[in-house]
């Protein structure tokens, strides 16, 4: 699915693409996808359960998450911070109506049942939400879905009867598929691995779709495509919709690779890590989401070692990612996509010269 | 808004392709459009001559829901859609230009034609993938040939010429089943032979669309319309055929300045 000129970091700028048939859509995936999808597929035969469930079953969460947020900024020019709480009521919800460790509250109901019901009820709060948020612009956006992200934080620290306050829930059941239990390093990382391609062909897919043009259209120009016909409105708040079923399965992921969730897993934290791996990565293609993912994994799990191997506070770890997102905005906004394609460009330029002649410039 | 479809066609039956009563437009305490009353007959071709800051564009703001007016109403095919928003007033067969190109720069020239294809007919949240054969890709890749620019198809709008983009301003208008289009200074920064293209294409319309235009070249504007009205302040004061305005001492006075024609 992955398009013909995939390196373009603005997956606007492709056209319309109509393939006549299967071969003609096989051959249009770039090399590097295949490359990475037999590197994915076979990651569990040459790496451990640490690798395989914390780092990529982590990266593939996040980036999940952080791709429902590129939709939305990316496609849609809408900058929602309130991705990470969709995904986090979904988790709640699963908890909630699934099995945990605080029987008061949970209702125990099997898996097929809570699982569904969770990702509606996280879509109809995230359409809600988008409802509210797709009146006003920019900056005004993102203020109005940060408050009910920090609304939704203290309304579960608070609130015992439904989401036990502070300490929220423990002890939630893992997946049981096919009676395998999911949670299984390996297990999971299948899970969690074709939740993500999932996702991300969905997006793709719809980038290209009627819909996905109208959102771009609307992005660009608003006045003009009411002016075509449609309404912006509803086209906006239909985009926080899909953007909230994809941001609810990456928070009911999360929930079980926790086998936890609690009002620190939605606070204004999270949150804003949605954001900075979104826009690390590159808010211009949905791969951007699981590479800004990836380096926000690696950063959190390691830079404490890195940290304490310097002679520092190993909990300082977010001073080391906020010094990687500085660094990589300021040489490229559009993230490490961006960086990427400056180099492809300078190499490019400097076809048939020596060495990195223009390296001082942009 | 939810009239029905036996209420809409009877409604459309009958009744002027435009009927504006007494519309006012106010900025804050400036009165952009005063009391316009003008009614414009289905396939009519009319231009709308005024000096700058006359409300010309303002009018067609006001037509299409670009913003609303402050007073007065708007009927559409005898429909009244004073209170439709912009998208509601193009499903009933309006359409317009825009002085400055209002184009989705980032997407090819086909993108765009389709969006506007798109935009008037069903499935416009469809998460199908266009196909080639579909019949709303033909159409827009016949819109494309309409207004030559088939070369340039599969180009980012925002490579193309200044005088292409005008084109394809033209060709959003025309997606559809357009009625009544609003021209806004098509021939804004064209060259002699672009202008003459575009009296053609205005002059070769389909006579089951009507157009009102708003130009400054006295030239293309009363070559292509049937009839003229003269904005100045916010008013219309004065309409006639295109002779009778020409030669009209007053008009001659205020817009033509007495060194034109």
């Amino acid at each position: 699915m992955a398009v013909r000129d995939h390196a373009d970091v603005s997956a606007t700028s492709g056209g319309i693409r109509t393939h006549t048939n299967y071969l003609g859509w096989l051959e249009s995936v770039h090399p590097a996808y295949w490359l990475l999808a037999i590197l994915l597929l076979f990651m569990p035969a040459f790496a451990g359960s640490f690798w395989l469930f914390q780092v990529w079953g982590w990266a593939f969460i996040l980036g999940t998450i952080a791709l429902s947020l590129m939709f939305l900024a990316g496609y849609g020019g809408m900058v929602s911070l309130v991705q990470m709480t969709i995904a986090g009521l979904a988790g709640y919800m699963v908890a909630i109506l699934g099995a945990s460790g605080v029987s008061g509250i949970s209702m125990g109901w099997p898996q097929w049942v809570a699982v569904p019901i969770a990702i509606v009820v996280a879509a109809i709060f995230g359409t809600l939400v988008g409802a509210l948020a797709v009146r006003t612009r920019g900056i005004y956006t993102i203020m109005i879905t940060l408050a009910v992200a920090a609304g939704f934080f203290y309304l579960t620290r608070q609130n015992y009867t439904i989401f036990n306050g502070y300490t929220g829930f423990g002890g939630i059941q893992p997946p049981h598929l096919f009676g395998v239990n999911m949670r299984q390093p390996v297990h999971f990382y299948y899970l969690s691995l074709a939740c993500a391609v999932l996702s991300f062909l969905a997006v793709v897919y719809v980038s290209r779709s009627p819909f996905g043009l109208a959102l771009q259209g609307i992005r660009d120009n608003p006045r003009r495509m009411a002016a075509l016909g449609y309404n912006v409105t509803a086209h906006r708040i239909a985009a926080y919709t899909f953007a909230s079923v994809i941001a609810a399965v990456g928070g009911i992921l999360l929930t079980w690779q926790n086998a936890q969730i609690a009002p620190a897993s939605v606070g204004i934290g999270p949150v804003i890590d949605i954001l900075i791996i979104a826009i690390v990565g590159g808010i211009g293609h949905p791969i951007g989401a699981f590479i800004g993912a990836f380096i926000y994994v690696i950063l959190r799990l390691f830079s404490p070692d890195m940290l304490m191997a310097l002679g520092l506070p190993g909990d300082r770890f977010r001073t080391l990612i906020g010094l990687g997102f500085l660094l990589i905005v300021f040489w490229s906004p559009d993230g490490v996509l961006g960086l990427w394609q400056q180099l492809k460009e300078r190499m490019r330029d400097n076809a048939g010269f020596t060495g990195l002649g223009g390296a001082g410039e942009r | 808004m939810n009239v029905s479809v036996a209420e809409r066609l009877h409604a459309t039956g009958t009744g002027s392709a435009l009927e504006l009563r007494g519309v006012t437009r106010m900025f804050g305490a400036l009165a952009a459009l005063v009391d316009v009353t003008m009614t414009i007959e289905p396939g009519e071709r009319r231009a709308v001559l005024g000096s700058n800051g006359a409300g010309k564009t303002t009018l067609f703001n006001c037509i299409t829901g670009d913003f609303f007016s402050t007073s007065g109403t708007v009927r559409l095919f005898g429909e009244d859609v004073t209170h439709f928003p912009a998208h509601e007033r193009i499903r009933r067969g309006l359409r317009r230009t825009y002085q400055i190109s209002l184009l989705f720069t980032g997407l090819t020239v086909l993108d765009n034609v389709y969006l506007a294809v798109r935009g008037v007919s069903r499935g416009r949240f469809s998460l199908i993938r266009p196909r080639r054969s579909e019949a709303l890709m033909q159409s827009a890749v016949e819109l494309i040939e309409a207004v030559h620019l088939t070369d340039v198809r599969d180009t980012k709008v925002s490579e193309l010429a200044y005088g292409q983009q005008r084109q394809l301003e033209i060709a959003l208008a025309l997606a559809g089943a357009p009625r009544l289009i609003l021209f806004d200074e098509p021939a804004a920064g064209l060259s002699p032979t672009e202008r003459s293209e575009l009296v053609e294409i205005l002059t070769n319309m389909p006579r089951h669309i009507g157009y009102i235009i708003i130009e400054h070249d006295m030239d293309v504007a009363l070559r292509v319309a049937e009839r003229v009205s003269m904005m100045h302040n916010g008013r219309i004061f004065k309409e006639g055929l295109p002779e009778e305005i020409e030669s009209d001492p007053e008009v001659q006075e205020l817009y033509l300045g007495g060194g034109h024609g």
